[in-house]
Formats: structure tokens, C-alpha cells, sequence
């Protein structure tokens, strides 16, 4: 007699369950990608069509008359140049987090991981009134800065960790030879570090690649981000949806491509500060 | 073994002439200057101060007075006027009841999906079948949330979108998802699920192969039931990863804008208008800062709160 619970499906059982799984997975990737490769008359046809005559057309309309491409490059200076900074001043607050002992070392580091916690709206409201007073809305460096506050806690969150699990012998060695902590941490730590820089930086790159609604506030034309031009399509009573599939489809492959990269460092990222 | 290690570091300590290991290894801590500790530790407090703490209290300014963009000439000290305001109105508290249904609803499906999926993946065989979908997994976590919503936009439509025509074959006929209220607030639960139970069910993998290898195998061979040696051998080691997931996704609820914002935009009418959408609208879409700022501000003493009693009830020995 079979227990009802007894331990493993059946092999078919299994394959079947793992094939829906990834259809279900992939499915509006692949929609997407379908429904950019459409001219307007094919995407508007019900029921929807499923072979039809391919046509780049969205894709070449989107990057040279509808100033994706510059949007794109935006995102891509903004995400560079936040990711930088969030390691130039992250790594070595991890590094003192890793190291040294301090009062109030904890309220610091819930501060820190608080952060993470807080509805972007809360900030934007009065971050919108400060920059327009600046006459600075519309530019890069706002949003550079302002994506600091959560890239600044991923990166201090997964390099912490990173060099706490560099053996403290080796930086004791060098103290007893005289070295500076600063050395220490320059010349010895920070090499050892470079898969925690590494993985905190990719995250760093796609949160800030990701981000709509500091984008949406905060920038006009200049400095309008990908995401945000992907939204500015949607205005308007015949969507043209080709072309933000199209669209879509530029902003998220890059992301994709990062996030498989680091695909087994995912979880511990995207659990930041939740996990002991 | 740290004993013998300590003996050997004394020892070697003794032979230089200097101190025993133990005591050389606090005054190695007391010996890093505070000066050096600022340094380090100095930048990253200063930024993060500038942009994230002084905007907040800038809120906090806001809040208390009559502030309309539109209406500046009308600017004037209300004191708690916004607040009186935030608390006595049905909309504010109608948008907070939307964003605790959604998680209310949407939560325990994730959980459960994601626990089903990591169990799947976590049984032995079938090894590249389950490293392709350990892959594909990532695929909705990492798209883009604003193109998550726009793709919803499109796949969900009553006239062109596919999910209907999927329906139609098995003979379900055309429903108005993202036209009817009800219909629009199951579909970005829906989604919301969709995008999410991957994070679930790749934390709750990642715990799974935290268990102790000899530990699981000795007790399946006492029992068959995979529930039981889920509910005693497993579900202790996926604790910390379900605190984990409790603790983001009402965090990520709470925060939710991208992906409804462009799939919605809160309605129709405002049945998808979820409070991080409210607080946007009423600040930048009527322009009414000071009471924006105020609901802004409750919005935030509710997340401390809420993060603060997840971590009393979850990390009590910390």
C-alpha cells in the first residue's frame, strides 16, 4: 500500500512540473520580445498573432527618432557613476563594520539596512523640493546621489561580509610589521575583497538601472532614464506597443545578462539585512 | 583546538619577547585610532546623512505647513493640520488596506508556490532539467519592475492581450482584467506573485541546502513522508529564510509603485491605488506637498514600526 505522502513524484510527474515551471517563467520574456519584433498593424490584430513577418523597425524608430538611445546612455552614466561612488565610500565602512569595535555600532548598522526598508516616495517628495530650488532638476548628479541611499547599504551589506571572512591573522601580521590600517586595508584587504566588490557592484549597477519613480520625479528630458521614457510612451490613446516592447526589451536583456551572471549571489543580495 | 592555538600564539609571543596572544590581540583593537575609525567609517555616514536623513526631516518641515505647489502664495504654518488631515480621511486609509490585502493575499500564495519549487528542486536527479529552471527562476526577479508592469499592460488587454487568448482555448471567455476594478486588483496580485514567487521559492532552495547531508538522508531512510521530514529536519533551517521573505515582501508591499504605476496607473477609478501611488499622486499630480509630506511621514513611522516588531518577534536573542 503507497503512503499519500510518500516522498518523490514520479519522474514524469517531476519533468512535467519543472517544463511548467520554465514556460512560466519565460513566457512574457518571450512575449515581450515577440511583441517588439511587430509592426503597429500586426500588434493590434485580435486574437493575437503568433507568426507574422518580423520587422526591426520598432527597434530602429525607438533608438534614432525616439531618443531611447540617449535615455539608454543616460541610465547607463547614471548607474556607472552611482555604482562607483557607492563602492568608493561603502568599502571602507564595510571594512571598519568587519574590523573594529565601536559604541553604537549596531544603531549605525540598523540605520544602514533601514534604508533598504523605506518607500522611495518618502524621499522623493522632499528630495523634488530641495533640487528644484537648486534650479538642478533634470540633471545627472541628482540622481546619481540620490540612488546612493540604497546602493550605499547594498554595497556596505555584502562587503561586510565579505571581509569578515578574510582571516584576521593575515591583518594582525601586518600590524605587528607596522603597517597602517589604512595600508591594510588598501594593499591586503581590499584585493582579497574583490568577489564581494564585485557582486555588490552588479547589484549596485542593476538597482539603479532598474529605478522608475526618483526617474519619473526627478528628471524631464536631459537626464530622463530608460525606464522613465519607457512610461513616457504610454501616454496617449493608440499605444504603440511594438515600440515600447522594443524599448522594454533594450532596458531589460542587459539587466538579465548581470543577474545571471551573479545568479548564485542573488538570493544573498536581494535578502540584505533580513539574514543574519 | 582554539586553546591549542592560543597556546602556540602565546608561546611564539613569549619567544619575540612580547605579550601573551590574548592580551595583544585586544590592545590590537584599542590601538586602531578613533581618528582612523572616523576616516573609514566617516564618508559613508556623512553621505548617506545628507541624502537620506536631512531630506527627511526637510519632509517633516513640510508636513506641518500648507504647501501647494500651485497655491504658493497660500503657503502658511499649519502645525499638525496635514495630519488631522491624514488621519480622518477614507482615501489614505482605503489605499494602506489595498497595499495589506495585496500582501495578505499575494504572501502566503508565494510562500507556498516557492516552497513547492524549492522542494522540487532541491530532490536529486534530473540535473540539467533543474538547473535551467534554478535559471529561468531568475528571469522575473530581475526584469525591470516598470517593464513588468508595461508588459502586463500589453499581455493582459481584453482586445490584444494573449492571457485572453490562452483562455479562449480552453474555452474561458474574454475577461476585461485591467477594466474592471476587481478584475484590475486581481491582476496585479497576480503579477505581483508572478515576479515574486521565484524569490521565494530561490531563498527557500538556498536554505534547503543548508541541512546537514547525513542528517536528511538518515531521516529518510526512518521515514517516507516528505512532510515530515519537511516539518522536523528541514523547517528549522528555513526559518531564517522565511523571516527573510516575511520581513521584505511587507517592505517591498509597502514600497510598491513601478510596476503598478505602469500597468495601472491606480485604476481603474482608484482600485489598484496602492499608498505608495497615493502619496505620489497627491504630491506630484495635485501638487498638495504638505499633505503628501504628512502621509509620507506616517507611511514611514509604520515601516519602522513594522520592521522593528518583525525583528523583536524573529531575532529575539539579538
Amino acid at each position: 500500500m503507497r503512503d499519500r505522502t510518500t516522498s518523490t513524484p514520479s519522474l514524469a510527474a517531476q519533468v512535467l512540473l519543472l517544463a511548467a515551471i520554465i514556460v512560466f517563467c519565460l513566457f512574457p520574456f518571450y512575449w515581450m520580445v515577440l511583441t517588439s519584433l511587430k509592426s503597429q498593424l500586426v500588434a493590434l490584430q485580435t486574437p493575437p498573432a503568433w507568426i507574422f513577418d518580423v520587422t526591426f523597425s520598432n527597434y530602429t524608430e525607438v533608438l534614432f527618432d525616439n531618443n531611447v538611445g540617449r535615455s539608454l546612455v543616460n541610465s547607463l552614466i547614471i548607474a556607472v557613476v552611482t555604482t562607483a561612488f557607492a563602492l568608493l565610500l561603502g568599502a571602507p565602512a564595510a571594512y571598519a563594520l568587519a574590523r573594529f569595535e565601536f559604541r553604537g555600532k549596531k544603531e549605525l548598522w540598523f540605520w544602514f539596512i533601514t534604508n533598504r526598508m523605506v518607500s522611495p516616495i518618502v524621499l522623493a517628495l522632499p528630495f523634488f523640493l530641495i533640487v528644484r530650488s537648486f534650479g538642478m532638476l533634470d540633471t545627472h548628479i541628482v540622481l546619481i546621489l540620490i540612488y546612493l541611499t540604497f546602493n550605499l547599504p547594498i554595497v556596505i551589506w555584502i562587503c561586510t561580509d565579505q571581509f569578515r571572512s578574510i582571516p584576521r591573522e593575515i591583518d594582525e601580521a601586518a600590524v605587528l610589521e607596522g603597517a597602517s590600517q589604512w595600508r591594510i586595508f588598501r594593499s591586503l584587504c581590499l584585493p582579497l575583497a574583490a568577489p564581494g566588490l564585485a557582486v555588490s557592484a552588479i547589484f549596485s549597477f542593476i538597482f539603479s538601472w532598474n529605478e522608475l519613480m526618483y526617474a519619473l520625479v526627478l528628471t524631464r528630458n536631459q537626464a530622463k532614464t530608460a525606464p522613465a521614457m519607457a512610461v513616457s510612451f504610454m501616454e496617449g490613446y493608440s499605444l504603440p506597443y511594438g515600440k515600447i516592447m522594443a524599448t522594454s526589451t533594450l532596458i531589460v536583456v542587459p539587466v538579465i545578462i548581470f543577474a545571471l551572471i551573479a545568479s548564485k549571489q542573488l538570493v544573498r543580495g536581494l535578502t540584505m539585512g533580513a539574514v543574519k | 583546538m582554539q586553546a591549542t592555538q592560543d597556546i602556540g600564539r602565546n608561546a611564539a609571543a613569549l619567544q619575540r619577547g612580547g605579550r601573551p596572544a590574548a592580551e595583544e590581540a585586544i590592545i590590537d583593537v584599542n590601538r586602531v585610532r578613533a581618528g582612523t575609525k572616523l576616516g573609514f567609517l566617516g564618508p559613508a555616514v556623512f553621505a548617506l546623512a545628507a541624502i537620506g536623513l536631512a531630506p527627511l526631516i526637510f519632509a517633516i518641515w513640510t508636513s506641518l505647513y500648507n504647501y501647494n505647489l500651485t497655491k504658493l502664495a497660500n503657503m502658511r504654518f499649519i502645525g499638525l493640520g496635514n495630519y488631522a488631515a491624514v488621519f480622518t480621511d477614507p482615501v489614505f486609509w482605503q489605499a494602506m488596506g489595498r497595499t495589506f490585502t495585496m500582501l495578505v493575499i499575494a504572501l502566503p500564495v508565494q510562500i507556498a508556490l516557492g516552497m513547492g519549487i524549492a522542494l522540487l528542486l532541491h530532490q536529486p536527479g534530473l540535473g540539467f532539467l533543474k538547473t535551467l529552471a534554478r535559471l529561468s527562476l531568475v528571469i522575473p526577479m530581475a526584469t525591470t519592475y516598470a517593464v513588468v508592469g508595461l508588459l502586463g499592460q500589453v499581455m493582459f488587454n481584453l482586445k490584444y492581450g494573449v492571457v485572453n487568448q490562452l483562455l479562449g482555448f480552453i474555452g474561458i471567455d474574454a475577461v476585461n482584467w485591467l477594466g474592471v476594478p476587481a478584475y484590475a486588483f486581481a491582476t496585479i496580485i497576480f503579477w505581483d506573485i508572478w515576479q515574486w514567487t521565484p524569490f521565494c521559492a530561490l531563498v527557500f532552495l538556498a536554505g534547503l541546502t543548508t541541512v546537514p547531508m547525513e542528517i536528511e538522508e538518515a531521516a529518510r531512510l526512518e521515514t517516507k513522508s516528505w512532510w515530515t521530514v519537511l516539518r522536523h529536519i528541514q523547517l528549522p533551517f528555513l526559518v531564517p529564510g522565511l523571516t527573510a521573505v516575511l520581513i521584505l515582501r511587507t517592505a517591498d508591499t509597502l514600497k510598491q509603485f513601478d510596476m503598478v504605476f505602469t500597468m495601472t496607473r491606480g485604476g481603474p477609478g482608484s482600485s489598484t491605488e496602492l499608498i505608495s501611488l497615493l502619496i505620489q499622486r497627491i504630491g506630484f499630480r495635485a501638487f498638495d506637498q504638505g499633505l503628501a509630506s504628512a502621509q509620507a511621514v506616517v507611511l514611514l513611522v509604520i515601516t519602522i514600526v513594522l520592521s522593528r516588531l518583525y525583528i523583536r518577534i524573529f531575532y529575539r536573542e539579538v
